[in-house]
């Protein structure tokens, strides 16, 4: 399953990391962070929760960019 | 004199954020985040240009015992107005053990080089105008980002808010997303058309140039399909809607247009790749700096350590870590070029096909529908003695009972209402032709085995198409040539593409030889293949994709009606006319939303143009970091260098970037 998320961020590098940490987070497939557009497009694993698996992506974003948002 | 110049730099940024502000206060040009941004460095910057009036010996006048110390709280004061929430993040990244995080860098280079002031009672000024200048840049890029988002946007606009639909004689604003297939909607002069459709009652004049480019507007009237994105200019149109809102073409392309930036390039990939080596890599070279020499110095050379002067070359070397500069202008310039692409009608589908499109010097061409209009029409009448009206009207009429494609467009030129009622006696002679008795004349209309069974003298044609011999009352009254007519901009398209350095252009078609050789001599291809099946298509595609380097890209072009599997063969496949098709829109890597063929060489050159920003972006950037690096390392480089280097560089960066998005001209 693919969602689409607004998110809030500054700065290009900080989507970057934004990216690797959500692609890290485990359920997800593959995350894409399109800082230009603001929005982060996440491929949910089988049988995952998008919820849940999306707060587990918060955090780990807000871990690596305290500055962020996604916006759920 | 370096004083001086600092004081005057200063006094600028005091005045240009001053009138920044003022002037876009109740604008809301900026966010409220850019905003307080940008009076904490209006504030610093002024209490710095006040500082600096003062002397160290001011301080310890005024206040004898404590003057050194009141001096540098008033600094430190000033510090924190710009830097307290680069502190904050950087004690969070360290909690987080993000410590190759940019704000993390920027502190300890500035509290570094705070320290070595405290402990010299010397110059405070240097730690917080980096500071100072690392911010202003932020700000910098923030706002030119979010600016340029803005812009880009703004310009494809073409996504309606509301459908009018009629209530009890009243017009009622709806959702576009609500409205279901079948719906009668009322688009008034000046809104744009909310969904596809056909219209039913009314008529008007479209502007399809958001959506094509194309500036000449468009003529409907009841019966005619109509894609929404148009804008109605001057007259009421109800139109039945044919699909939901997000199905529409406005819905797809909007998505298409949206998304296409997440497709992302491999220059992207290089540099995020490279952004997440650069950092952690210049920290351990900071530390190393700052150990190394000294250490060498006592140990091997016994000359005293100097860990001061290499402490303070390994925190100008933290200043110049930020990749922002490289991060930022790659994607910034793709979004741009996609943006500007879109404007004049080339759908991209990602920033990925757009790097690729660069690389193309080899464009196959399917035939029809591409170079030529894909309907057949009168290209010629020959060795007639009537006037060509006139025996387009008795050929017309004697074929008026068929619908044979050939009849059809011999009443297409025509024009006019045909009036059955002067042809009598119609007689068809299967894979002949026709005789038929028109205003008491016989006249026979067919190809040549017609002519010779009615033992007529016929005149064969050096002309490539089909040809429609007609003989009136037994006496031959010469002949119609029936072909695919060619694009009116199909050799100049040729001839641009050439210009826009394609190497080799070739042509694909299921026509015969004779006809496809002609066709190809006239517009210019380098090479043609015909008398092809649709299933050749793809084998000779993937044949001259083995042939040729894998450096250079093959781009296939074609209608993406019947194509489609060419289309995705292709290292990139070109849709072109797809207003409205959507297996056009779901096959190709491109599309061009009108079916002009000079837009494929525009389509080549943005893409060139804004790949050529992005390598200018990664050389320049990556160049004068490397160059202050080692400039740092040597000691000629001081920390103002450093963040005038790493601010400049990302300013001008985002400056070329957003060039990408000026393509009207190209």
């Amino acid at each position: 399953m693919k969602k689409t998320y607004k998110i809030e961020v500054d700065c290009a590098n900080c989507a970057n990391k934004m990216e690797e940490a959500a692609q890290k987070t485990p359920g997800v497939q593959s995350a894409t962070v399109n800082f230009m557009t603001l929005k982060m497009i996440v491929e949910f694993d089988e049988g995952q929760d998008p919820k849940a698996v999306m707060q587990e992506v918060r955090k780990n974003c807000k871990k690596v960019e305290d500055d962020c948002e996604i916006y759920l | 004199m370096a004083e001086l110049i600092v004081n005057v730099l200063l006094a600028c940024i005091v005045a240009a954020a001053a009138i920044f502000l003022v002037v876009n206060w109740n604008r809301g040009g900026m966010r409220k985040k850019q905003r307080i941004m940008l009076v904490r460095i209006l504030t610093a910057a002024a209490l710095l240009l006040a500082l600096q009036c003062f002397p160290a010996e001011t301080f310890s006048r005024a206040f004898p015992l404590t003057g050194r110390w009141v001096r540098l709280a008033v600094y430190l004061l000033d510090y924190l107005i710009i830097g307290y929430d680069i502190l904050k993040k950087a004690w969070k990244g360290m909690k987080n053990r993000q410590v190759f995080d940019e704000c993390f860098l920027m502190a300890v280079a500035t509290l570094g080089a705070l320290a070595l002031a405290i402990y010299e009672n010397g110059e405070y000024l240097e730690a917080i105008a980096v500071m100072l200048f690392y911010q202003i840049g932020e700000w910098f890029q923030s706002y030119a980002v979010g600016k340029s988002r803005r812009n880009i946007s703004d310009l494809m606009d073409i996504r309606p808010d509301y459908a009018n639909v009629e209530r009890d004689g009243k017009l009622e604003q709806m959702d576009p997303g609500e409205i279901e297939v079948g719906t009668v909607i009322v688009v008034q002069p000046g809104e744009k058309v909310p969904i596809d459709g056909i219209v039913v009652e009314g008529t008007s004049t479209l502007n399809t140039s958001a959506l094509t480019g194309e500036s000449l507007p468009r003529e409907v009237k009841t019966g005619d399909q109509i894609i929404s994105g148009c804008i109605n200019m001057t007259g009421l149109l109800r139109i039945e809607t044919s699909r939901e809102f997000g199905e529409s073409t406005v819905s797809k392309i909007l998505d298409l247009v949206e998304n296409a930036s997440s497709r992302k390039s491999k220059s992207e990939d290089f540099i995020s790749k490279f952004a997440r080596v650069y950092t952690p890599a210049v920290c351990y070279a900071a530390l190393a700096l700052a150990l190394l020499p000294p250490a060498a110095r006592t140990l091997f050379l016994n000359v005293s350590p100097e860990w001061g002067v290499w402490l303070y070359r390994a925190l100008t070397f933290l200043v110049i870590s930020c990749p922002c500069a490289l991060v930022i202008s790659i994607p910034l310039s793709f979004f741009a070029g996609i943006g500007g692409a879109s404007r004049e009608g080339v759908l991209v589908k990602g920033s990925n096909y757009l790097e690729t499109l660069a690389q193309v010097d080899c464009v196959v061409f399917d035939k029809t529908g591409t170079l030529t209009q894909g309907t057949f029409s009168v290209s010629g009448v020959h060795h007639s003695d009537l006037s060509d009206e006139k025996l387009i009207a008795y050929a017309a009429l004697a074929e008026s009972a068929s619908s044979h494609p050939i009849s059809k467009s011999l009443q297409q030129a025509y024009g006019l209402e045909l009036d059955r009622s002067r042809v009598s006696d119609i007689q068809e002679i299967s894979g002949n032709g026709v005789v038929a008795k028109v205003d008491e004349k016989i006249v026979a209309v067919g190809n040549d085995k017609l002519m010779n069974r009615l033992q007529v003298e016929h005149i064969p044609c050096r002309q490539v198409g089909t040809i429609v011999h007609v003989a009136i009352d037994g006496a031959y009254a010469g002949h119609i040539v029936i072909s695919d007519v060619l694009k009116p901009s199909a050799k100049e398209a040729i001839s641009r593409l050439h210009g826009a350095g394609v190497k080799r252009t070739m042509m694909l078609t299921g026509d015969a030889s004779a006809v496809a050789a002609s066709v190809a001599a006239e517009i210019g291809v380098d090479a043609v293949f015909s008398e092809l099946l649709p299933a050749d298509k793809v084998s000779k595609v993937e044949e001259l994709l083995e042939q040729k380097s894998p450096k250079s890209k093959l781009a296939f072009v074609g209608d993406g009606i019947n194509d489609a599997p060419v289309l995705s063969r292709a290292d990139i496949g070109i849709a072109m006319g797809a207003m409205g098709s959507d297996a056009a829109i779901e096959a190709a890597d491109v599309v061009l939303m009108d079916d002009d063929p000079l837009k494929i060489a525009k389509a080549i050159r943005i893409s060139r143009k804004c790949l050529g920003i992005v390598y200018q972006n990664i050389i320049f950037a990556l160049g004068v970091k490397l160059i202050c690096l080692g400039l740092g390392a040597l000691g000629v480089a001081n920390m103002w260098f450093a963040i005038f280097a790493d601010v400049g560089v990302m300013v001008l960066a985002v400056l070329n970037a957003i060039r990408a998005l000026f393509v009207k001209n190209l």
